[in-house]
């Protein structure tokens, strides 16, 4: 049965036709609205890959339902936080460092450690690695994005 | 919304490959506009195009799967042609425009890839500047060149004006190549220039293969077995008529999947629907493994390496004799991103989008499954989640075109995190018996290793596609391990050496290659058992393996010797004295890669809680010797996360199945190494820009399970020697042996 919902997505509000509003907000973003930043990785909140922030809070998409997403919420994805162009500092301290090899987790690196800093100005790296810790990263970039993390915090 | 050219697109003139005006007479651009872009290794135009604005493409058929290749390769081009690190594109893996350059794997793409490459342009140039000799009429030895302008004195021609939007219709000579640039002149190689594709993987403006959509594209999931051989018995269709948006449910021989209008119909249509299968139980009891693989059939013995007579070495009276058996788990790649696959099947030809490291050879087996001609088959590469090696994307892509074919429509099908876990192929275990001979000096007299592992099909790397052979379509039946007999040969000179890889008839799971396949696992028990004979001898680790390299050897021996700076290294016999409840200790290691390539060595510190029985490395220090390295923060860059991914499987990892099937379906029942187990990280780089480039990808990975493990030893006098190193075998070893 086709429902139409309106969701506030990096400063605009858009209205999405869906089926099913148990379907997880992650495949509203990729699949309806085309964003790239929120990525697949497990679908049980198991890895970050999906990472997007909900009023500010860092949130698995891939196990939240459109359901429990209400309009008036912001919702921002990594194309939300900056650009190339006008990076946020964590992306920017990404790209400094070169923290990334395939990148496919980095979308949650980026959304869980922007939300960090956010509660959190100058985390020690022992606080970073902990607000890290549910977040997999397979190729073993976790000494470069350790280090991304303290360099947008330091530059804040 | 993405496209893909075709190549007819691409012949009209767009994009940056313009096909037209040949320097070979008579021919008209309409003749050269008809024919096809060269793909044979041994053209230039193979490699490189150089369009009217000067702008150049090169052409890849190795694939940058998150290692910075893409980077790395227009650094050579750039360096070798003279023209601006930004001007330089790249087409990888696409078999309609890319040369076969063999599979993205074996940590060979620069030192083999990277030389093609390099030879390409270096023969580009030399032809460039002939012509502009002749144009601009002065000698060829006083021309220069800068950003794509060749000069000589005031008279100028740009290479858009020689050759811009033609073809070179040069043969590239690989015995006889064109004198590449003095490494002395290299501006841009040798640079840590940034990755190009950062910036938009850190914003969300890249396009992962996962994230590729094609217009009336639909979304398929796949229903796998419950068991890996069970057969399919019956299916409920109608089980899921309540899901809007279901399109076809795909249903041929065992491979069952469904297409729906949506993802997220698909997903619940693959989840709903009822499905009963035979009962199948072929697998081996986990408790029993290694038991299993020794009962396995030897197909044939592999003796790779045999000097003198190490049976008489051992039966000499008096000598001391050790013998100590080493295990490594089966494991699986864990890419981040499951696999995912778009295919289209139209007016007879098969397009198939995937992550594949190996498109050429996808073309070739998807040819096969399809009973098609090859020249109707494309396949196209788009990068995905890191894949360590052979792991599911091209299975997808056999899902995809499977499905597709049934709907008549493109498919895209993404795995779920059940199916990577479940269905990638899997790195193999690994059991490796060794025995020395040691006589009252403390010399090592002979060395005796048997390597059980299972055979690779001759000369065919063919990891068997998943859809196809559930489907029972035509598939070739090859075991592919990948050249896993590599690293059992070792580097030291004793008097006496025989290695002989057992070659098993088969191993549980469909294998593939993962990161340092053979080489991480071979390696692992040389080293350790390296580490038993300098014990056994009272002597210091890397003064005892210093002793028995050749000596001519001189990079071998720097690597130690600078090894022992970086590290701080104590010189002393392992183990130490004991400490308190938390033991510490250092551990070392060292490799040459197949013997003829990237030297590594590495010191490992650990500390283990002798009561929870976790161990924690707490700093690997590592001395990396790849030859001439292209992009010194690139190579930084594999070579930490080569030692972040090893420290996980050797300490973490290990496949869990029953007697059906692989249990092992998630991250939490698989766990891998996260930020709280991270260590500190020194890495000594030796250049050697004089020399060859060698592979940096995967020779890291070979040293740190027996850095770890010797350091273990270190620490406790204890001898681990079953992978992975979970807390329970720690306390059982540190129970038995304290």
């Amino acid at each position: 049965m086709a429902q139409r919902k309106a969701l506030n997505v990096n400063g605009r509000t858009v209205t999405v036709t869906v089926d099913d509003l148990d379907m997880p907000l992650l495949y509203v973003l990729r699949d309806n609205l085309a964003l790239h930043g929120p990525r697949f990785g497990c679908g049980l909140g198991q890895c970050g890959a999906c990472t997007v922030h909900i009023d500010g809070r860092a949130v698995r998409s891939c196990v939240t339902s459109l359901s429990q997403v209400a309009e008036q919420q912001k919702i921002v994805t990594l194309e939300g936080l900056g650009s190339p162009q006008r990076p946020h500092p964590v992306q920017k301290a990404f790209i400094e460092m070169q923290a990334a090899q395939c990148g496919y987790c980095i979308n949650g690196m980026i959304m869980e450690s922007a939300a960090l800093l956010t509660v959190n100005k100058k985390p020690t790296d022992a606080e970073i690695r902990k607000a890290l810790a549910n977040n997999l990263c397979r190729c073993g970039t976790h000494v470069r994005i350790v280090a991304a993390v303290r360099r947008a915090a330091a530059s804040a | 919304m993405n496209s893909i050219p075709s190549r007819r697109d691409l012949l009209k003139g767009g994009g940056a490959l313009v096909v037209g005006f040949p320097l070979i007479p008579g021919r008209t651009l309409a003749q050269r506009a008809a024919a096809t872009k060269p793909v044979a290794p041994t053209e230039v135009d193979s490699f490189l195009a150089i369009d009217a604005r000067g702008e150049v493409t090169l052409y890849s058929g190795k694939v940058d799967i998150g290692t910075g290749l893409a980077t790395a390769f227009r650094q050579v081009v750039a360096e070798e042609l003279d023209v601006a690190f930004p001007k330089i594109g790249l087409v990888q893996g696409d078999t309609a425009l890319t040369p076969d350059q063999g599979k993205t794997w074996g940590s060979l793409s620069i030192q083999v890839a990277g030389i093609q490459i390099r030879n390409a342009a270096a023969t580009a140039r030399a032809a460039l500047l002939d012509e502009a000799a002749k144009r601009l009429d002065v000698k060829r030895e006083n021309l220069k060149v800068a950003d794509g302008v060749i000069s000589s004195g005031a008279k100028r021609i740009t290479y858009a004006q020689v050759i811009g939007g033609k073809n070179f219709s040069l043969k590239l000579d690989s015995a006889k190549p064109a004198t590449p640039k003095d490494f002395k002149d290299h501006t841009v190689v040798g640079k840590s220039v940034p990755r190009v594709d950062i910036p938009d993987k850190m914003t969300g403006r890249f396009t992962y293969m996962q994230d590729f959509r094609l217009s009336g594209m639909l979304h398929g999931r796949v229903v796998r077995p419950p068991a890996i051989g069970a057969a399919l018995e019956t299916v409920d269709e109608s089980s899921i008529n309540d899901v809007a948006g279901v399109v076809k449910v795909v249903r041929e021989g065992n491979f069952l999947g469904v297409v729906a209008e949506s993802e997220w119909a698909a997903i619940k249509a693959a989840q709903r629907l009822k499905c009963t299968w035979s009962k199948w139980e072929g697998l081996p009891e986990q408790a029993r493994l290694y038991e299993h693989v020794r009962a396995t059939k030897v197909e044939k013995d592999e003796v790779t390496s045999n000097v003198g007579d190490t049976a008489s070495a051992m039966a000499v009276d008096g000598v001391r004799k050790i013998a100590a058996t080493y295990d490594f788990a089966i494991q699986t790649h864990g890419s981040i991103g499951p696999s995912c696959a778009v295919a289209m099947f139209k007016d007879g030809q098969l397009t198939s989008w995937s992550a594949s490291q190996s498109t050429h050879d996808l073309r070739k087996q998807l040819a096969e499954m399809f009973t098609l001609p090859l020249e109707q088959v494309r396949c196209i590469y788009l990068e995905g989640s890191g894949c360590y090696g052979r792991n599911g994307h091209e299975d997808a892509a056999s899902d995809a075109a499977l499905l597709a074919k049934a709907v008549g429509k493109p498919v895209r099908v993404q795995w779920s995190r059940a199916d990577e876990h479940g269905w990638d192929p899997k790195g193999p275990p690994t059991l490796v018996d060794l025995h020395a001979s040691m006589d009252t000096n403390g010399t090592v007299t002979g060395w005796e290793s048997e390597f059980l592992i299972p055979q690779q099909t001759a000369g065919s790397f063919m990891v068997p596609l998943t859809a196809a052979t559930l489907a029972g379509l035509p598939a070739k039946p090859d075991i592919a391990p990948g050249n896993i007999f590599n690293n059992a040969s070792i580097p030291y000179k004793f008097a006496n050496i025989k290695t002989v890889c057992r070659r098993l008839e088969a191993t549980p799971f469909r294998p593939s290659w993962i990161r340092s396949p053979g080489r991480m696992q071979n390696t692992y028990a040389n080293e350790c058992f390296m580490d038993e004979l300098a014990a056994a001898a009272n002597a210091d680790p890397i003064e005892f393996r210093m002793k028995y390299l050749d000596p001519s050897d001189k990079r071998g021996l720097e690597v130690l010797t600078r090894l022992k700076t970086l590290a701080k290294w104590e010189t002393r016999p392992s183990p130490q004295p004991p400490g308190g409840s938390v033991a510490k200790g250092r551990g070392m290691s060292y490799v040459k890669y197949e013997l003829v390539r990237t030297y590594v060595a590495a010191v490992a510190d650990v500390e283990i809680d002798s009561s929870s029985g976790l161990i924690h490395v707490t700093r690997i220090a590592m001395t990396h010797d790849c030859g001439q390295i292209i992009n010194p923060d690139g190579v930084r860059n594999q070579i930490e996360g080569n030692i972040l991914q090893a420290i996980s499987r050797t300490l973490i990892e290990e496949l869990k199945f029953d007697r059906s099937m692989v249990t092992s379906l998630d991250w939490a029942s698989y766990p891998i190494l996260t930020f709280l187990d991270i260590p500190e990280i020194e890495v000594d780089l030796i250049n050697h820009p004089e020399a060859p480039p060698w592979g940096a990808g995967e020779p890291a990975t070979a040293v740190i399970p027996s850095a770890i493990s010797n350091a273990v030893f270190d620490a406790t006098g204890v001898r681990l020697r079953s992978i992975p190193y979970t807390p329970d075998k720690v306390k059982a070893a540190l129970r038995g042996g304290a």
